[in-house]
């Protein structure tokens, strides 16, 4: 098996001529679990999105379980099967059922069986404890309820790897919890987890590593218990103190 | 609870004056309509004391407004065609039934249409499409229309957002050039241009030629009205998609166009009404359609005086059809919007 999951190398990203991301990298473990955060701005969502190739990046090299991210489309569908993404507006499709919301990408992508289907997304809803809303729309559910099932459908494709683009920031306050608590549960399964977040407590309790970006770069990378209590880089210790207070 | 007492006491009254005034407004109507009218299978005479509608004109005429100068011994037969491709139509606007035998029944009914109007073999005598006409005609221009240009309405709206530039091309001016024309001049194009440019062999029929304009023209319309529906499709259900690996193709198929149908059901069956109304423009181009053979029962010198019950038979007729599917776009609405928890 692999060692390490994701490798971002001198990365550099932009938007016709803003300069988003500034010669990033980054290495992330098999089974690690990262958590990125930084002030708005600061690229951590063009980071995470380019590593499945949702925003393309124009120099540097990133590599997702040993394949290399071109612009190869056979490259970038096997990435795109082994790495999963929970996005901050859960992006559920408001037509199909919680059911189905899981089922759909089975069966058109791994070409599983509808039965097959159905039982992998039910095992994954109970695991995310909404399987008693399987039959009901997105709609018709609470923020932490759709960012659960947003949760079991990305499960539902097996990745090895699941990308979280501040899965909590759009939740009302009371809802945070279950959902942290889910991706708190996946986390000590073994998946490979990079997190955008600011929920401090959730990375000091889950991360094995986290990282500040500002500007486009990464500034400063740490263990949890360093990053918080002794931060190097002043424009961290500003951060901190803004979103500790 | 007082103030919820006074307001339905309020609006109480104000629901018996609309009546009262609805009712003042329509009782000359219903009066020439019902109380004074005519009825029965009588002659042209029974009609000259009255002021009422004169309804003996309908019985008179009635075959020859719905059927045409359809040989009125086979009259079954475009009776038969019509009920078969209004009941696929019918089947078809029910989503339940949605499935693999429907697309057959769709090659079918127009195959058994076709036949069954224009005879020439099962043991069925051969009917010239001239000698077609009225309802039949309205019902086949507007299935017809309405099942080839929905298709093909939302392919264009697909190439209109297309990333790559031919295809963008191709389409938006597809549906620039036919929206900036009003539909008689696309069927007299059709119908005078279009055997010019063919091969000289080549003999389309007046009919087939008015049914493609149809199509076509409808096509362009439904086109915008689906790409409307398609950018109302948040950026992040394409990436949603993208993420879990779902083919382009298949994101749209499966994701965005049903979401972008459902929100532009009322336009849609907005369009599908327009249709069936248009259809009555191809008189212009000698085909006898519902409001051509109504006239032609008026050519009738006996009968000519009664042209404002003609006139309502027929509007009566195209009522039923709007009127219903008015009620099917607010069924769909129902099933597609409100039981899905979507505002
Ligand atoms: N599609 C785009 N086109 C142009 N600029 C963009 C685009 N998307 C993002 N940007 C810019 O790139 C920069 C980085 O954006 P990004 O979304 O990665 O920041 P972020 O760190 O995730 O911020 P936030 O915490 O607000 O989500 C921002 O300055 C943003 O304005
Ligand atoms: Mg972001």
């Amino acid at each position: 098996m692999l060692e390490t999951a994701i490798t971002l190398q001198n990365v550099d990203k932009f938007y016709s001529d803003f300069h988003v991301l500034k010669d990033v990298n980054l290495t992330v473990r098999n089974g690690e679990k990262l958590v990125v955060c930084g002030p708005s701005g600061s690229g951590k969502s063009t980071m995470i999105r380019c590593v499945n190739h949702l925003e393309s990046h124009q120099a540097g090299s990133i590599h997702v379980l040993g394949v290399e991210l071109n612009d190869d489309v056979r490259n970038i569908a096997q990435i795109r099967k082994s790495v999963g993404m929970v996005f901050q507006q859960f992006n559920l499709f408001p037509h199909l059922t919680v059911l189905e919301n899981c089922t759909l990408a089975q069966t058109l992508v791994s070409r599983r069986s509808q039965d097959e289907a159905e039982s992998v997304a039910m095992e994954l809803l109970t695991r995310v404890r909404i399987a008693d809303q399987a039959r009901k729309y997105p709609g018709q559910l609470s923020g932490g309820q759709q960012q659960r099932v947003a949760i079991a459908r990305s499960l539902s494709m097996r990745p090895k790897i699941m990308l979280f683009d501040e899965p909590t920031s759009a939740l009302d306050p009371e809802m945070v919890k279950e959902v942290l608590d889910v991706m708190g549960e996946l986390a000590s399964d073994g998946i490979t987890m990079v997190c955008v977040t600011h929920e401090m407590a959730f990375a000091r309790s889950v991360a094995d590593r986290v990282i500040f970006m500002d500007h486009g770069r990464i500034v400063e990378e740490n263990t949890p218990a360093e990053f918080f209590d002794n931060p190097a880089e002043p424009r961290l210790r500003d951060f901190l103190a803004q979103v500790l207070h | 609870m007082r103030s919820k007492t006074k307001v339905s006491a309020g609006n109480r009254l104000i629901t018996v004056l609309v009546f009262g005034v609805v009712a003042l407004a329509l009782y000359p109507l219903f009066r020439w309509a019902v109380i004074d009218a005519v009825w029965g299978n009588l002659g042209p005479e029974a009609c000259k004391e009255t002021f009422g509608a004169c309804w003996p004109v309908i019985s008179e005429k009635g075959s020859l407004i719905i059927f045409g100068r359809y040989p009125a011994a086979e009259l079954w037969r475009p009776a038969l065609a019509s009920a078969l491709l209004l009941g696929t139509a019918i089947v078809t606007a029910m989503p339940r039934f949605w499935n693999k035998a429907l697309l057959l029944a769709w090659i079918a009914a127009p195959l058994l249409f076709l036949t069954l109007m224009g005879g020439g073999i099962l043991g069925l005598s051969s009917v010239p499409s001239s000698q077609w006409g009225g309802l039949p005609i309205t019902i086949m221009l507007s299935v017809f229309g309405i099942g080839c240009a929905f298709p093909l309405g939302i392919l264009l709206a697909c190439g209109r957002l297309s990333s790559k530039p031919v295809i963008r091309w191709v389409a938006t001016s597809y549906i620039e050039a036919v929206r900036g024309v009003p539909l008689i001049t696309v069927l007299f194009m059709a119908t005078f241009i279009l055997p010019l440019l063919l091969p000289s062999g080549w003999n389309i029929s007046a009919m087939v030629r008015a049914q493609v304009a149809i199509i076509l023209f409808t096509a362009a319309y439904l086109a915008e009205v689906v790409r409307a529906g398609m950018q109302t499709v948040p950026k992040g259900q394409f990436e949603a998609c993208e993420a879990l690996g779902i083919s382009r193709f298949e994101t749209y198929v499966k994701v965005v166009l049903p979401q972008a149908l459902s929100m532009v059901i009322a336009p849609t069956i907005n369009t599908f009404v327009t249709v069936l109304k248009d259809t009555s423009l191809v008189a212009i181009v000698s085909i006898s359609e519902l409001l051509m053979t109504a006239r032609q029962a008026l050519a009738d010198p006996v009968w000519r005086t009664h042209f404002i019950e003609v006139y309502v038979f027929i509007a009566v007729i195209y009522f039923v059809f709007c009127f219903a599917m008015g009620k099917w776009s607010k069924s769909l609405e129902r099933a597609y919007i409100f039981s899905k928890g979507r505002e």
